[in-house]
C-alpha cells in the first residue's frame, strides 16, 4: 500500500475544520444586528424605555395636576403655569388637555412607565414560572399528567374575567394587575417548554448523560435548559406585547390600575366620552400603545428568524 | 449501441462558503440500455448530486451546473425547459429514493399515487388506468394488488413501500431509472429481494439503471459497470468485476479494502475468562393502555439469555424491530426490563432503583449510533467527556488529564477538548463518544450500531479502535449491529435475534459456517455480495 492511502483521518480533520470555519463565522450578536426587524424593534423599544425612565426630564409637568380653567384644550395650546413656589412658567400642551385640564403629553409619557413595567414583569414572571413547571413536567413522566391537566384548567379561564375577579377580591393596583395577567400566560409557556423537553429527552446525548450517572437536576440544567432559551426569548416578546395590551384593556374597562395613576388605558378610558369632539385624548395614547406593541412583535419575529434559522428558511 | 444517458464533462458549482468549490467536477460517463451502472462513493462525494442533476431536481440557486451536458437519448437536459423536464420525468427517466416512507404521500392511497403519474402524462380511460396499475403492481411482485391499491403507505412494510415507489417509477416504462440508495433503509433480506426485482425488471424492459450506493456488497451483487466517485470526481470507471477484483486508483483500493469480509476472523478466545455480564430470561414488554380499549401488549424482548466474558465481544445481530437495541438499553438500564435478571459480576442490577444503581452505572457504558446527536451541540467536547468522571467525584483537573490521555488513545489531538461537536466529522465524534465512555473505566462497553452511520473507510478505523480498546482495557464488548460483515470481523460469539427472540447463539465461526436456524440461514444468504472476497486483490 502506498503512504497517502493511510491518512484518511488527516483529510477528515481538514474538511471538518474548514467547513466549520466557513459555516459559523458570525456570532449571534452580529447576526441580530444584521436583521432589520430586530434593529427596528430594538431601537423603538430602547427609545420607549428611555422615555419611561427619563419621564420627569422630558418637559413634563405633574400628570395629575388638575386645572379646570384649561380643560379640554386642543393640542398646541400655550399658557402660563403657576408652580408651587408662586412663580409662573410658560408651557405648551403639545397633546392638549383632558376633561379635568390635565396635560395629556405628561400623562402619556408617565403612562409608558406602567405599560413597560407590566409588559416586562409579566413576561419575566410567566417565563420563570412556566419554564420551571415545563422542565419538571416534561422530564418527570408521572408528574406530567397531573401538571398538564392543571394547566388545561388554567387555560380554560378567560384572562380578562380572571383579572376582573381578582380586582374585586383584592385592592386594585399594579401588583394585582401583573398577577392577573401573568397567571393565564403560564400554561402557554409550560406547553412550549414541555414540548421541547419531550423531544430533547430522547436525544442520545441525554441518554449518554444518564448512563454516565448525571443526576436529573443537572441533566435538566446542562442538557435540556439551553435548548429552551431561544424559543423562550421569542415567546417572551409576544407575552410582553400581549400583557401591555391586556393592561390597557383592563384600565380601559376600569378594572385595572386605579384612575389616579396615568396609564395608556386609563387615559383612553377617560377620553372616550368626548372622543367625537376632542379625539386627541384617545389618539395620542393609542399611537404610543400601537407603536410599542408593533415594535415588540417585530422584535419577536426578528429574534425568531435569527435564533431559529430553520423557521426563517421555511417562511422566507 | 446508443447510450440512454450520456453525461459529458458535467460540473456543478456549490454555493459560496462551502468546503469545496464544485459539487461535481468534469464528470463523464454513459449508461447503456439494459445496463446497471453503479455510482459508488462515500458521503459528500457527489453521487446524489449527479442523480439529481439528471432529473433536473437540483435546488435552484444553490447548486448550478456550470459546464458540460447531460444527454438523455440525445436530448440535452441542461438546456431543456422546466415543462420539458416535467414531461420527461417518469416517461423518459425516473428516480427512486432512499426512504420510501417520506417519498410517498402519507395521506394518499398507494393506487392513487401511481394513478397520478398516469393521469399527468397520458390520456387513458379510468378503467384502463386501473388495469395498468394492477399490472405494474403485479410486476413489482406486490401481493394482492387489488387490496393494496386502496391502502395508505403507513399500512405497508418498508419493502412494500419501496415496491410502490418502483411501480410509480416504472409504470410509464422510462428508458432510464435512477435509484438513489434504494435499499439502504431496508433490512438485509428485503434488500436482497428488492435488488433482485430491480435487476429482473431492467432486464425485461432493457431499462438503463443508474444505481447510486455506498455499499460495495450491493455493487458486487448488481452492477454491470462501476463509477467510483470522490470529492465530486469520478476517480475510477470500469467493468464491475474488473474494478472490484483489481482496483487501480488508490482511493478505490482503500475503499474496497475497508469492506469487512464475510469470513469470520480467526480470533483467540479465552474461554476461561470471568463472566462479567449475563442475563437470564430478560424480557421487555410494552403495554399500551387506552381508554375504552383492551390493553395491547407488545413483546420487544422475550426471554433473552446472554453471557459476555472479560475481553470478549458478543455480537447481537438482527434486523430492525428484532429487539436488539432494547436488549442493549435494558442492560445499560436506560429502559427498565419487565422481567428477568441482569447480572453484572454476579450482582443482579436489573431491578435496582436509581439510587442503588449509581455505583453500577459507571461499569456499563454505551455508545450510540448517531454521532451527530450523541454529543450535546452546546457543550465543548471536553465537558462532555469529563461529565461522567466528575459526577463520580473526580476533580475537574484530574478528569481533564484523564480526558487528554484518552483522546490520545482514540487517536485525536488532546488539544481540541475546547472545541464544539460541530467542528468534528462523524468518525471523530464517534471517537469522542468512545473516549467519553472510557473515562468511566467501564467493564462492559455496549456499542449500539456504533459504526452504522459511518462511511466504510471511517467505519473500518472505528471498528479497529473499538477492538483495540477492548484489548487494552480487557473490556467485555457488547456489539449490536445489523451488518453481518461487521459482526464477522469483530465478534467472538454472536446472538441472532428475530422477532424479539434469540434464535441462534454461538461462536461467530460456527454461526457463519454452519447456521442452524433457518432465519440465520436466510440472513446469511441475503447478505449482498456474499460470494465476493473484497480483500482478494491484496493477496500476492
Amino acid at each position: 500500500m502506498s503512504a497517502p492511502e493511510e491518512s484518511p483521518i488527516a483529510l477528515e480533520v481538514d474538511s471538518a475544520a474548514s467547513a466549520a470555519a466557513v459555516s459559523r463565522p458570525r456570532t449571534v450578536l452580529q447576526m441580530l444586528v444584521r436583521n432589520p426587524s430586530v434593529c427596528f424593534g430594538g431601537v423603538v423599544l430602547v427609545v420607549m424605555l428611555l422615555t419611561a425612565l427619563l419621564a420627569p426630564f422630558l418637559g413634563t409637568i405633574d400628570p395629575s395636576n388638575i386645572d379646570p380653567i384649561y380643560r379640554n384644550k386642543v393640542p398646541g395650546t400655550e399658557r402660563m403655569l403657576r408652580l408651587d413656589d408662586g412663580s409662573e412658567v410658560p408651557i405648551t400642551h403639545w397633546m392638549g388637555t383632558d376633561m379635568l385640564g390635565r396635560d395629556v403629553y405628561s400623562r402619556v409619557i408617565y403612562g409608558s412607565q406602567i405599560s413597560l413595567v407590566v409588559g416586562l414583569a409579566v413576561a419575566i414572571l410567566s417565563i420563570a414560572v412556566g419554564l420551571t413547571i415545563g422542565l419538571v413536567s416534561g422530564y418527570i413522566r408521572w408528574l406530567d399528567g397531573i401538571v398538564m391537566r392543571i394547566m388545561d384548567g388554567l387555560m380554560a379561564i378567560p384572562g380578562i374575567l380572571l383579572a376582573i375577579a381578582l380586582m374585586s377580591l383584592f385592592n386594585a393596583g399594579l401588583g394585582t394587575v401583573i398577577f392577573a395577567i401573568f397567571i393565564p400566560e403560564i400554561p402557554r409557556v409550560v406547553r412550549l417548554v414541555r414540548s421541547i423537553v419531550l423531544s430533547i429527552r430522547e436525544e442520545p446525548y441525554v441518554e449518554a448523560a444518564i448512563s454516565v450517572g448525571t443526576s436529573v437536576p443537572l441533566i435538566l440544567i446542562r442538557h435540556v435548559l439551553p435548548n429552551t432559551i431561544a424559543p423562550l426569548i421569542v415567546q417572551g416578546t409576544y407575552i410582553c406585547a400581549s400583557a401591555i395590551l391586556v393592561e390597557a384593556i383592563l384600565s380601559f374597562l376600569g378594572v385595572g390600575i386605579p384612575p389616579e395613576i396615568p396609564t395608556w388605558g386609563n387615559i383612553m378610558a377617560e377620553g372616550r366620552m368626548l372622543f367625537r369632539v376632542f379625539p386627541h385624548n384617545l389618539l395620542y395614547p393609542g399611537i404610543f400603545l400601537a407603536f410599542t406593541i408593533l415594535a415588540v412583535n417585530v422584535l419577536g419575529d426578528g429574534l425568531r428568524d435569527t435564533l431559529d434559522p430553520r423557521m426563517a428558511k421555511r417562511l422566507g | 449501441m446508443q447510450p440512454v444517458l450520456k453525461i459529458d464533462n458535467l460540473s456543478v458549482q456549490l454555493p459560496k462558503g462551502a468546503d469545496r468549490q464544485h459539487a461535481l467536477e468534469y464528470v463523464s460517463f454513459e449508461v447503456h440500455p439494459g445496463e446497471i451502472l453503479c455510482l459508488v462513493g462515500e458521503s459528500g462525494s457527489g453521487k446524489s448530486v449527479t442523480g439529481l442533476s439528471v432529473m433536473g431536481l437540483l435546488p435552484k440557486g444553490q447548486l448550478t451546473p456550470v459546464s458540460g451536458q447531460i444527454l438523455l437519448q440525445d436530448e440535452n437536459l441542461l438546456e431543456a425547459s422546466d415543462e420539458r423536464l416535467r414531461d420527461l420525468r417518469c416517461t423518459g427517466m425516473s428516480m427512486i429514493f432512499q426512504e420510501p416512507m417520506t417519498a410517498l404521500n402519507p395521506v394518499m392511497r398507494c393506487g392513487d399515487q401511481i394513478d397520478e403519474v398516469l393521469r399527468t402524462h397520458i390520456r387513458l380511460a379510468p378503467k384502463e388506468r386501473t388495469q395498468r396499475i394492477l399490472r405494474i403492481m403485479e410486476e413489482v411482485r406486490l401481493p394482492e394488488p387489488k387490496r393494496l391499491i386502496n391502502t395508505y403507505p403507513h399500512q405497508l412494510s418498508g419493502g412494500q413501500r419501496q415496491r410502490i415507489m418502483i411501480a410509480m417509477a416504472l409504470v410509464l416504462e422510462p428508458v432510464l431509472l435512477i435509484a438513489d440508495e434504494p435499499t439502504t433503509a431496508l433490512d438485509v433480506t428485503t434488500q436482497a429481494s428488492i435488488l433482485q426485482l430491480i435487476r429482473d425488471i431492467q432486464r425485461d424492459h432493457q431499462t438503463g439503471v443508474l444505481f447510486i450506493t455506498h455499499d460495495f456488497g450491493v455493487v458486487a451483487e448488481i452492477a454491470d459497470r462501476v463509477a467510483v466517485m470522490q470529492w465530486g470526481k469520478v476517480v475510477e470507471f470500469g467493468e464491475a468485476k474488473q474494478v472490484l477484483s483489481n482496483p487501480q486508483h488508490a482511493y478505490t483500493r482503500m475503499l474496497i479494502r475497508s469492506v469487512p469480509s464475510m469470513t469470520p476472523s480467526q480470533r483467540e478466545r479465552d474461554a476461561s475468562a470471568q463472566v462479567v455480564l449475563n442475563t437470564s430470561g430478560l424480557s421487555k414488554t410494552y403495554s399500551e393502555r387506552a381508554f375504552f380499549r383492551s390493553t395491547r401488549t407488545v413483546h420487544a424482548v422475550q426471554k433473552v439469555d446472554l453471557e459476555v466474558r472479560r475481553g470478549e465481544t458478543l455480537g447481537i445481530v438482527g434486523e430492525s424491530g428484532s429487539g436488539k437495541t432494547t436488549v442493549a438499553r435494558c442492560i445499560a438500564r436506560l429502559t427498565d426490563p419487565s422481567s428477568g435478571e441482569i447480572f453484572l459480576d454476579g450482582k443482579e442490577i436489573g431491578r435496582l432503583r436509581t439510587g442503588q444503581l449509581r455505583p453500577y452505572r459507571r461499569r456499563i457504558q454505551i455508545i450510540f449510533q448517531d454521532p451527530y446527536r450523541s454529543l450535546n451541540p452546546r457543550r465543548v467536547v471536553g465537558d462532555s467527556i469529563i461529565e461522567g468522571a466528575t459526577n463520580y467525584g473526580l476533580p475537574r483537573d484530574k478528569a481533564l488529564e484523564r480526558a487528554r490521555s484518552l483522546m490520545e488513545l482514540v487517536q485525536l489531538d488532546p488539544n481540541v477538548l475546547d472545541r464544539f461537536p460541530h467542528q468534528f466529522s462523524g468518525g471523530q465524534r464517534q471517537r469522542i463518544c468512545i473516549a467519553r465512555a472510557l473515562t468511566m473505566e467501564p467493564e462492559v462497553l455496549i456499542a449500539d450500531e456504533a459504526v452504522s452511520a459511518l462511511d466504510v473507510s471511517v467505519q473500518a478505523q472505528v471498528l479497529k479502535l473499538l477492538d483495540d480498546v477492548r484489548k487494552h482495557f480487557n473490556l467485555a464488548l457488547l456489539f449490536i449491529t445489523h451488518d453481518l460483515r461487521v459482526a464477522a470481523q469483530i465478534c467472538d460469539t454472536m446472538a441472532v435475534m428475530s422477532q424479539s427472540k434469540v434464535v441462534e447463539y454461538g461462536l461467530t465461526r460456527d454461526v457463519f459456517t454452519n447456521p442452524q436456524h433457518e432465519y440465520t440461514q436466510s440472513l446469511l444468504n441475503a447478505a449482498p455480495g456474499k460470494g465476493w472476497d473484497f480483500g482478494a486483490f491484496l493477496a500476492p
